[in-house]
């Protein structure tokens, strides 16, 4: 259990960073969590991912999910549409994958060629 | 799936895709009749009464539409193995509850698996849905939901990546009372 003290740090960690982004367009990031997408392991490329933001303290990416988009053997698949760039896809997307991805792509604004299916 | 909580997310994301507010998800293992209960409802667009008909038939509903797949089949079937069955209650503006049941010690019931897991992160990614969430064995009981972990999280918003630690603390703590599976 997070002690109370631990709870109000993060609490303040996150507000300062609310402030911050209010304004400009957020960068997204899209899960594919259909059925293929968790029976593929995508619940935990998912937790990776939001895992890194949180280690990294970023709040101003969005994350949602969407359903199967017929691509079944390519899950895990995630979607980064940053602002004012093409939607880049990634498939077998594994936790370490998802975590470079974050790291490379999301922060640094570095695609990392040889996971990307498609790009549009 | 591995696990039945892999079913339960995925359940739910019918759940959210059918766009409900609410999505009450249940687990109840009673020891004394050995069945495990699964229970996810919601009030989304429900289901309409034709496709509802062959929801369990992986061949009959998989190409009619896209939000109802493979999903309903793979649960009942891991139900079903394990000496239990699956049962769907739904209809067009009437929401959706689908409930399954487990001989907790049959030999080919998949294991319950990370359940804190897979709630912490339903609802961190869903913080428009107000997810309500039981697991009772016996007399012992875990509650929480979506308004409940707010109040926990202070100021900080129920959608922040940084929530999803807190929330799976809080429910693997919890379970730590109940959970046996």
């Amino acid at each position: 259990m997070k002690t109370v003290e631990e709870l109000e740090r993060i609490r303040k960690q996150a507000q300062a960073m609310t402030r911050l982004r209010e304004g400009g367009e957020s960068i997204k990031i899209v899960v594919g969590m259909g059925t293929c997408g968790i029976a593929a392991g995508a619940r935990e490329t998912l937790s990776a991912i939001m895992d890194e933001l949180a280690r990294r303290n970023i709040q101003d990416v969005i994350v949602t999910q969407t359903g199967c988009i017929g691509l079944c053997e390519q899950e895990p698949i995630i979607a980064i549409v940053m602002p004012g760039s093409e939607k880049v896809t990634y498939g077998k997307v594994s936790r370490e994958k998802a975590r470079k991805i974050v790291a490379s792509h999301v922060v640094n604004s570095q695609i990392v060629g040889e996971w990307v299916i498609a790009t549009e | 799936m591995r696990e039945l909580s892999l079913h339960i997310l995925d359940i739910a994301q019918n759940s959210i895709e059918a766009g409900a507010n609410t999505v009450e998800i249940t687990v109840d293992e009673d020891e004394s009749s050995d069945l495990l209960t699964i229970r996810v409802a919601d009030d989304g667009c429900g289901i309409p009464e034709e496709i509802l008909k062959h929801i369990t038939d992986p061949f009959a509903t998989s190409r009619r539409t896209r939000r109802v797949g493979l999903g309903i089949p793979l649960f009942s079937e891991a139900a079903r193995v394990a000496g239990g069955d699956l049962e769907i209650q739904s209809g067009s503006g009437q929401g959706t509850e689908i409930k399954a049941t487990f001989k907790i010690s049959n030999i080919d019931r998949a294991p319950l698996g990370d359940m804190a897991e897979t709630m912490a992160l339903l609802i961190v990614c869903n913080p428009h849905v107000d997810f309500k969430y039981e697991h009772s064995r016996g007399k012992t009981r875990f509650r929480c939901s979506t308004g409940m972990l707010a109040k926990i999280l202070g100021g900080m918003s129920i959608g922040s990546p940084s929530a999803v630690p807190v929330i799976r603390n809080v429910i693997r703590e919890g379970l730590k009372h109940v959970q046996m599976t």
